[in-house]
């Protein structure tokens, strides 16, 4: 009836789409069982082609970097006889706290504001996600050269950790931004309605209630910005630059695992190590997602 | 909707309707019965109350199971409430005119005694007030049911007055005071008849209204 | 008997839905009110005038005066203020998705009470207070979400006891809940009517029967017949209640 059942009308239904894929009974007559023969086959091919690539890379990687994990590749210092990527995992660390520094607040809170603050049919709320949108839809190069004219150029930093950061941070907003708003749309009006009733107002509802219960599809998409910093190259090259030390302060400065290992692979003179450098690369990865998953275990379990 | 609930209520009234009927038979059967010393309408009207009897326990059965089943509310509630109330006073009517009946056949067997004038009366009023309430309930007319209520005096003062008559009969003979006794007792089941028949016709006003002895029940 | 919330000429739009006509109602104190009627009778919205939930929706336009032991609610009234006052329990249990012990410290730390012996205190009366402190006091730091669904809609009715309200607004406490826990939501009910003064939606006519004294009956946004529930349940004065509570309605 025109009584509405869900007081917020928040634009839901996200989800829902999930049940309709999962039932599906077989059918009786011979050609459709052949039919579903066939298409349960290629389920399983797929899911295990994918598989097999997946484990056909890792290995091939692991085979021909782990015999170049010298103890030298993690001395302090990068010299041109032994190209340590010591500097480059500290730089990476860096790059990658300092960009989440900048990205995370803005994105939850633009966040924050489209789903929990904005009216429905806001001018600004559209605009706000087509810029989004399109963001995210930019390829890494077009942001390295938008770093490299405004940061490094227009701002003069030069080629520095500050201009890496913010560049990005730019490009990860989108990424956290529309999971956090994803997040935020799966919590359940019934949530803000009990904060509510109990007299609390919406500020304390939004930040005591409804962000801490979307706190694991946060991480979830903060875990994928992680990635995508981590793995970043060419935004970086412009404006970060290439420095083989670590970088020291925000204006100096230095390459990420992932450019030291493309520096080293493009000169052609040290691709054992490129190798060595991506089996760290991987362990990274791995061991970040792994510290991820558990923070959002325990945080959805309490 | 709830087509199975109207059924049964529908059923239940019936039966109630077919009780009512019997009971008021009874009574006018077992007055015609004294009137004229008919030993075998008396008979026929002892062997009735069998059949009023197996109706109030069927009824009472139906109307704990709606309550049980259907949980009925408004006038459904009164319905079925009103039912399990009435069907306990024509049972009493029924049972007196039983007794009636049965004290009818002594007397015909011991004549020798005067019908007091009060005793007619008594009789005819006491029809009047069953049939009276039965047809309040058939029709559910308000107006009828309220002047059975009314009625009860003229029983009242007509009992009295057969008692003083059936007094004087006892200080002039003496021969004939076990039939004096039982014309009596013929008289006071007439009397409760009549009451019985104001219970009825106070759950008519109740099924009606909501209202029994004009306060609220629930 | 005192009228705990008075509703006067109340007309409430959501946008151009007309949603409810010139309401006008007493709800007395320590009493419990049950409100029935067809879904979409505007019962809920009216339940959710009387604490200002219908703030949260837009196009929702409200007329008229609901005052709260004689103060106007729509006047100068704080709103969370005014739900302090009038607390409110949901259809489904709704807990947050936190420990059992945060779930009813949340509403007292709202209102500024932080000390640890306070909130103690307060969390051991309002679970005693819905029933359920034995069953779940070895358990306090457990999330909440773990509890049975009887158990969270009793545990909501804690958390909005914590604040200490006047009036508990209830919409269909029980329509999520089994009969066993249903049964104990009601016997609740009852206790609770000493102190509080409850308002509560219902589809279940045999509760309303049951655990209310005085009874609404909606339809199409009009309040049809209020009367004393005995009387609303055995004699109706209206033939719409008559019709709908004996099933014969539409």
């Amino acid at each position: 009836m025109n009584e509405p059942t869900t007081a917020m009308g928040y634009r839901r239904n996200v989800l829902d789409s999930r049940e309709h894929v999962a039932r599906r009974t077989p059918s009786k007559t011979p050609s459709g069982r052949a039919q579903a023969l066939g298409l349960r086959g290629a389920v399983y091919a797929a899911a295990g082609l994918t598989f097999f690539v997946l484990l056909f890379l890792i290995g091939y990687i692991l085979v021909r970097g782990i015999p170049y994990l010298t103890p030298s590749l993690f001395e302090w210092k990068y010299t041109s006889d032994n190209c340590s990527m010591m500097p480059a995992i500290v730089t990476t660390l860096k790059m990658t706290g300092l960009s989440l520094l900048i990205a995370i607040p803005i994105s939850v809170f633009t966040a924050v504001y489209l789903v929990e603050y904005a009216k429905r049919g806001n001018r600004l709320v559209g605009l706000i996600r087509l810029t989004t949108e399109t963001l995210s839809g930019i390829p890494s190069i077009v942001y390295g050269l938008f770093g490299l004219l405004f940061f490094v150029t227009q701002l003069g930093w030069g080629m520095s950790l500050a201009a890496g950061a913010l560049t990005l941070a730019i490009m990860i907003l989108p990424l956290i931004m529309r999971s956090t708003e994803e997040a935020l749309l799966a919590v359940p009006d019934l949530y803000r309605e009990a904060s509510f009733g109990l007299g609390a107002g919406k500020l304390r509802t939004t930040f005591r209630i409804v962000l801490p219960s979307a706190m694991p599809g946060i991480l979830a998409g903060i875990i994928l910005a992680v990635g995508r910093v981590v793995g970043e190259t060419a935004a970086l090259m412009y404006t970060a630059g290439t420095a083989t030390d670590a970088a020291s302060g925000l204006l100096s400065s230095g390459r990420t695992l992932a450019v030291h290992m493309y520096c080293l692979s493009s000169e052609g003179l040290h691709t054992n190590q490129a190798y060595a450098t991506a089996v760290v690369l991987l362990l990274i990865v791995l061991v970040m997602n792994t510290i991820s998953a558990l923070v959002a275990r325990k945080l959805t379990k309490s | 909707m709830r087509t199975k609930f109207e059924g049964e209520l529908r059923a239940m009234h019936e039966e109630l309707i077919r009780m009512a009927s019997l009971a008021e038979t009874a009574i006018s059967s077992t007055v015609q019965a004294l009137k004229n010393m008919d030993e075998t309408l008396a008979h026929g009207v002892m062997e009735n109350d069998d059949q009023i009897d197996e109706l109030e326990k069927n009824i009472e059965r139906r109307c704990l199971r709606l309550l049980l089943q259907q949980q009925p509310v408004a006038t459904d509630l009164r319905n079925v409430s009103t039912a399990l109330k009435m069907i306990t006073d024509l049972e009493r009517i029924g049972d007196q005119a039983a007794d009636i009946a049965e004290v009818t056949l002594f007397l015909c067997k011991n004549p020798g005694f005067s019908m007091p004038e009060g005793m007619s009366e008594m009789a005819v009023a006491a029809i009047k007030m069953v049939r009276g309430a039965i047809d309040a309930f058939v029709e559910g007319d308000l107006d009828k049911a309220h002047l059975v209520i009314d009625y009860d005096n003229v029983v009242d003062r007509a009992f009295l007055r057969t008692r003083d008559e059936l007094i004087q009969q006892v200080q002039k003979s003496a021969g004939n005071a076990e039939q004096i006794m039982d014309l009596l007792m013929i008289a006071k089941y007439l009397e409760r008849i009549g009451d019985h028949a104001v219970n009825t016709a106070e759950w008519v006003v109740f099924s009606l209204t909501g209202e029994h002895k004009d306060a609220r029940v629930i | 008997m005192n009228t705990k919330i008075m509703v006067k000429d109340l007309e409430l739009h959501y946008g151009t839905f007309h949603a409810l006509k010139n309401i006008n109602i007493d709800l007395p104190e320590n009493e419990v009110t049950a409100f029935i009627g067809p879904s979409g009778c505007g019962k809920s919205t009216l339940l959710k005038s009387l604490n200002r939930m219908n703030d949260l929706v837009e196009g929702c336009k409200i007329d008229g005066k609901v005052t709260l032991d004689g103060e106007d609610i729509y006047g100068d009234m704080d709103v969370n203020l005014l739900r302090r006052r009038v607390g409110m329990v949901f259809q489904k249990p709704n807990p947050f998705p936190m420990s059992i012990y945060d779930n009813i410290a949340f509403g007292p730390r709202t209102h500024g009470i932080h000390s640890k012996r306070r909130l103690d205190e307060i969390v051991e009366r309002s679970l005693r207070g819905a029933a359920i402190w034995d069953e779940v006091k070895d358990r306090l730091d457990k999330s909440a979400l773990g509890m049975s669904g009887g158990q969270q809609q009793r545990l909501c009715i804690a958390r909005a006891l914590a604040i200490e309200p006047e009036v508990l607004l209830m919409d269909e406490p029980t329509s999520a809940l089994d009969p066993i826990s249903t049964n104990k939501v009601e016997e609740l009910v009852e206790d609770l009517k000493k102190d509080y003064t409850i308002i509560m939606v219902t589809h279940n006519m045999q509760q309303a029967a049951r655990i209310s004294d005085r009874t609404a009956f909606f339809l199409l946004g009009e309040v049809v017949e209020y009367s004393e529930t005995g009387e609303l349940f055995s004699s109706p004065r209206d033939k719409r209640t008559e019709d709908y509570i004996t099933g014969r309605f539409g």
